[in-house]
């Protein structure tokens, strides 16, 4: 299926907007790539498997959090940042 | 020559001197748009540089580069908890870098928020869970797990190794007070005696306290010092109890502040910069009129150093943000919130501007051709 990657994620994918991957669930296309653009993984999942905070994933047109949400080759999966500014907290003085 | 490693709210600038310290050459950015909150030299081999980042929308990472800041590569694996924690924790922030032994080549401690604690043997690439401290009983007591009782959220720093004891420990946490391990991590103990918490109904409790930064000075390793909430601090380890020198600050200024930098040769030598904590604590210079402080006698009298600072200004430093060089006499230098590098090339005598206009300043730490 075809992926489309984040501008902030790109540095991961050698600058590549769409990416092909595979997998029964988002879960499984995340474990995916990260095979393919190590350290990619990390970025959108925390280490409980959560989607960060910021982090949007959207089957065709839905959005999900659920990981486990199924998906086949015919879908397209699209990673996005959620419209936050970017700003986590900040680290305190 | 001096080189100084700033991180910043956008990422990681450094700037590089003459042999005399008078002429700057600022370098960056680097990783431009990413939260930098610390950027380390290893002063073991000199060439590796590690920088703790978190990445608005993308969570915490290291960087790491092993040619002088030159080049970089992510870390494989970051600092992380386990999959699986039983408290299912997840790391927000890399916040703060201590290499590690001069015994113990490639190790390295990252503290962060939640205030964690993550060990790495191979020079920042990989990283583990330490657990000794992060499954330690105490941990959610100590920590006030899951409160966040800091404005910015907590986070553990000022990890400090004993360096003659590779398994002698300190760590900071804000809030939660100073603790101190002597079997390489394994258990912990609060280290908090004679420090005061204004902000708890019991004044002297075991813990809970708020450490800003705390240090060990190399020569002498069991003199210890901290810039705490609540003052600033001095600790002879056989004492085992906090003395407050910042009660010989000026009344008028106080003694809250961010950073305590201690003088490479001369362990009774230490700079402050300090923050106006009264009313509502606006964390700025204090009346507006920016300074730092040195002691020349482990805290016992202070010298009011503003010598070429604006005479009105709101500075805020942070904690990280304030550094020392080896040079004869030391360099000293701060930067702000503000985007302000200042230096000092006479020990705090005199201050320049070396660099405005950065975003804002988390750290400043000295890099790989300091003199």
């Amino acid at each position: 299926m075809k992926v489309r990657i984040p501008t902030p994620l790109r540095s991961y994918t050698n600058q590549e907007k769409w990416v092909e991957s595979s997998g029964a669930t988002v879960a499984d296309v995340l474990a995916d790539l990260d095979t393919q653009f190590r350290g990619i993984r990390f970025r959108v999942v925390d280490e409980q498997g959560r989607l960060r905070q910021h982090m949007k994933i959207f089957v065709n047109q839905d959005a999900v959090r659920d990981l486990a949400t199924p998906v086949t080759d015919a879908d397209e999966v699209t990673i996005m940042q959620a419209l936050s500014g970017g700003c986590g907290p900040a680290p305190a003085p | 020559m001096t080189t100084l490693l700033i991180g910043t709210r956008k990422g990681f600038w450094s700037l590089t001197s003459d042999d005399a310290r008078e002429r700057w050459t600022v370098e960056g950015p680097s990783f431009l748009g990413h939260i930098i909150s610390h950027v380390v030299l290893d002063p073991r081999d000199r060439r590796t540089i590690l920088a703790g980042a978190s990445t608005g929308h993308l969570g915490p990472t290291v960087f790491r580069s092993t040619d002088e800041g030159r080049t970089w590569t992510e870390a494989s694996k970051p600092p992380a908890f386990a999959a699986g924690d039983r408290l299912e924790r997840s790391v927000r922030l890399v916040f703060w870098l201590t290499p590690g032994h001069v015994d113990e080549p490639g190790v390295w401690y990252a503290g962060g928020s939640p205030q964690g604690l993550f060990r790495t043997e191979d020079g920042g690439d990989t990283w583990a869970p330490f657990d000794g401290w992060n499954d330690h009983p105490m941990w959610e007591t100590w920590c006030e797990w899951p409160e966040e009782n800091t404005p910015d959220g907590s986070m553990l720093h000022s990890v400090i190794v004993d360096p003659r004891d590779a398994n002698h420990l300190y760590i900071g946490l804000s809030a939660g007070g100073v603790f101190e391990s002597t079997d390489g991590g394994n258990d912990w103990k609060p280290l908090n005696a004679g420090s005061v918490t204004a902000f708890l109904p019991e004044i002297e409790p075991d813990f809970g306290h708020d450490p800003h930064c705390v240090r060990l000075h190399p020569l002498q390793p069991d003199r210890l010092y901290q810039q705490n909430h609540c003052g600033i601090y001095r600790m002879d380890r056989s004492e085992a109890r906090w003395v407050r020198i910042g009660d010989n600050m000026p009344r008028d200024v106080g003694d809250i502040g961010f950073p305590i930098e201690l003088h490479p040769r001369d362990p009774d030598t230490a700079w402050v910069f300090p923050m106006d904590g009264t009313d509502v604590w606006p964390r700025t210079s204090p009346d507006g009129r920016p300074a730092a402080y040195v002691t020349r006698d482990a805290g016992e009298t202070w010298t009011r150093l503003d010598n070429g600072l604006p005479e009105r200004g709101w500075l805020t430093v942070k904690r990280q943000a304030m550094t020392v060089d080896g040079g004869d006499p030391v360099g000293v230098y701060f930067g702000t919130t503000s985007g302000e590098v200042w230096g000092s090339a006479d020990e705090g005598e005199s201050w320049t501007p070396i660099v405005q206009h950065l975003p804002e300043i988390y750290s400043l730490e000295v890099g790989a051709t300091a003199g």
